[in-house]
């Protein structure tokens, strides 16, 4: 579908038509005091030239660090078939054209990708995407609100080993809203939410627990004793999953009796670069009993007059061109190519495909923390198993270290100071299956650098 | 044409009322606004029990391209709700004023039913529209 712009003479037909004068006279009812009369702080344009110049010197001074920071964002192989296929003019817009069903092709991919997401979380229905994992956990947290009926309090169990930023998106966008978030304590040694830490709110008006798997510290959480216990207490489960992990864990649709009421996680992992936070994807799953209640659109496969198969827009009403302010949310096809990116990774690479990332991503973690508590200084916080993560303990701050290991080419973990205090000097460190074994070497011989001088000191 | 049945009254907003005898009364929408949604696919429903106001927003339905409040036509407690329509939803297009009522609403004593209109008026109404 060609989009061309108005040339001049169009520009001045339409006018004619409609009887303006210009451009400017159709923005006349915005009073002039409101009006920006030139943005002097927007500097003037640089040639195409000239830009490639600036922004090459800037990835230069990125330079190819080995990554070790994983921290919701992950560092895959990514086929060369998905970007060269998403970038294909037929797919590269992030939307859904007007008329959608016009576009069979960004239909179907949106119904395959629909498809592969429910099957990988154990979910009846999936949407067509969300702008990224914390804005899917804030729309959950409202889906919640409306869908269950059985609670009036709109209070939300929000475990504190949840994603800092999940957590602080959640706030941002639902606590206006009169949504009330209480923080579950984890267990110090092992790091993740004791069932029995619910105890307190057992037989109170709880609107929905969120559980994450694995939690921001990679340890895995006990999903069906907390999944059944949030169910006897009337409160819906919000899953917050990170889709790789799916290949070998237990899919939210099967936790505890009933399984998780909705899922929710950042797609990134399945075919999107690292690239500063983003654009990425998210994704929602959920039960076909919660549909309406979902925000954003799905797409279904049905039968034209001839018989023959085809993809229509089959769940939109509630969105904000229809519904106007009683819409579910702002969200229509919003990441649409960055799905499509998931959705050529997950078929290219197949369900043993993806376990096998998934195995091997939680072998070279394991590896990781191997070589690293092998140096003296560094002891792994947490006993209990996991993906992706270990949190290390380290016998001084740790933002010096990291700053140490930045300078020779290894972007070592994430400082937890900020978030966890409480852990004192620790750090999230990650490793997936694009480390290799040398890798990791080179990383431990580092960390032990940089950590000698100051013991024999 | 649009089919309007004599005994009931209109709001404005396309829903009908009629007083059942025994102080309740059944609320639904008109032939014109089915037909005007098109085949309706889902219908969201008040809790029993809910006490509303004249005007108030108290049911959704939803066709295919749509989604549309159904607001009480006076005051009155949800009594009853139609659960057939939890899944066949289409019986409002089939019989907008039998099989296809919404709710059942016990009226406020002091609420009035002033503001809607007889069929005739309504029928001039949609006729304009």
């Amino acid at each position: 579908m060609p989009f061309i712009p108005h040339t001049e003479q169009d520009v001045r037909e339409m006018l004619a038509v409609i009887g303006a004068p210009g451009i400017e006279a159709l923005f006349d009812e915005i009073p002039a005091a409101l009006r920006v009369p030139s943005l002097a702080e927007v500097p003037a344009g640089l040639s195409e030239f000239e830009v490639m110049q600036l922004m090459q010197s800037r990835a230069r001074q990125d330079g190819r660090p080995l990554c070790f920071i994983g921290a919701g964002a992950y560092e895959h192989h990514i086929p060369a078939a998905v970007w060269s296929t998403v970038t294909r003019g037929e797919f590269y817009s992030a939307y859904t054209p007007y008329q959608a069903e016009a576009s069979q092709g960004t239909l179907q991919s949106i119904y395959e990708y629909q498809t592969m997401l429910a099957s990988l979380t154990g979910m009846e229905v999936c949407n067509a995407s969300m702008y990224e994992g914390a804005t899917a956990l804030a729309e959950a947290v409202l889906m919640a609100v409306r869908a269950n009926r059985r609670s009036k309090s709109a209070r939300i169990l929000m475990p504190r080993n949840l994603h800092p930023h999940y957590r602080a998106v959640a706030l941002a966008t639902t606590g206006n809203q009169g949504v009330r978030f209480e923080e579950l304590p984890y267990e110090r040694a092992l790091g993740h939410t004791l069932p029995s830490s619910l105890a307190p709110f057992a037989g109170q008006d709880i609107t929905a627990l969120v559980i994450a798997q694995p939690n921001f510290f990679g340890v895995f959480e006990e999903v069906d004793a907390l999944t059944d216990f949030a169910h006897a207490q009337g409160a819906f489960v919000i899953a917050v999953v990170n889709p790789t992990s799916l290949a070998l864990l237990k899919p939210p649709g099967s936790w505890g009796q009933k399984g998780a009421n909705i899922a929710v996680g950042e797609g990134q992992p399945l075919g999107c670069p690292l690239s500063s936070g983003g654009p990425y994807f998210g994704f929602m799953c959920t039960r076909m009993e919660h549909v309406r209640q979902m925000p954003g659109r799905l797409v279904g496969r049905t039968l034209d007059l001839d018989g023959r198969p085809g993809f229509t827009l089959t769940l939109q009403a509630r969105e904000q061109h229809i519904r106007r302010a009683k819409a579910t949310s702002n969200i229509c096809t919003n990441q649409g190519l960055l799905m499509l990116a998931g959705t050529l990774y997950l078929a290219l690479l197949g369900p043993e495909g993806l376990e096998r990332v998934a195995a091997v991503s939680m072998q070279r973690t394991e590896q990781l923390a191997r070589a690293l508590t092998a140096i003296a200084g560094v002891r792994r916080v947490f006993g209990r198993p996991g993906f992706h993560e270990i949190v290390l303990a380290l016998d001084r701050p740790a933002a010096p270290v990291l700053a140490a290991l930045s300078e020779r080419g290894i972007e070592g973990g994430l400082d937890l100071g900020k978030d966890y205090p409480e852990l004192g000097p620790a750090l999230l460190a990650c490793a997936t299956e694009t480390k290799s074994a040398e890798d990791i070497e080179t990383y431990a011989r580092a960390l032990a650098e940089v950590l000698r001088p100051a013991r024999a000191a | 044409m649009s089919n309007i049945p004599a005994d009931l009254k209109f709001a404005r907003s396309h829903e009908w009322i009629r007083q059942l005898g025994d102080g309740t009364a059944e609320v639904g929408i008109s032939d014109h606004a089915q037909h005007a949604l098109g085949d309706l696919v889902f219908v969201e429903l008040p809790d029993i029990g809910r006490a509303l106001s004249a005007g108030e927003a108290c049911a959704v339905v939803e066709s295919v391209k749509a989604a549309s409040d159904v607001f009480a036509p006076v005051a009155g407690t949800v009594v009853a709700v139609n659960d057939q329509l939890r899944h066949t939803p289409e019986l409002i297009n089939r019989d907008p004023y039998g099989g296809g009522w919404l709710l059942r609403l016990r009226a406020q004593p002091s609420s009035a039913d002033t503001g809607l209109l007889s069929a005739g008026e309504y029928g001039t109404l949609t006729a304009e529209g």
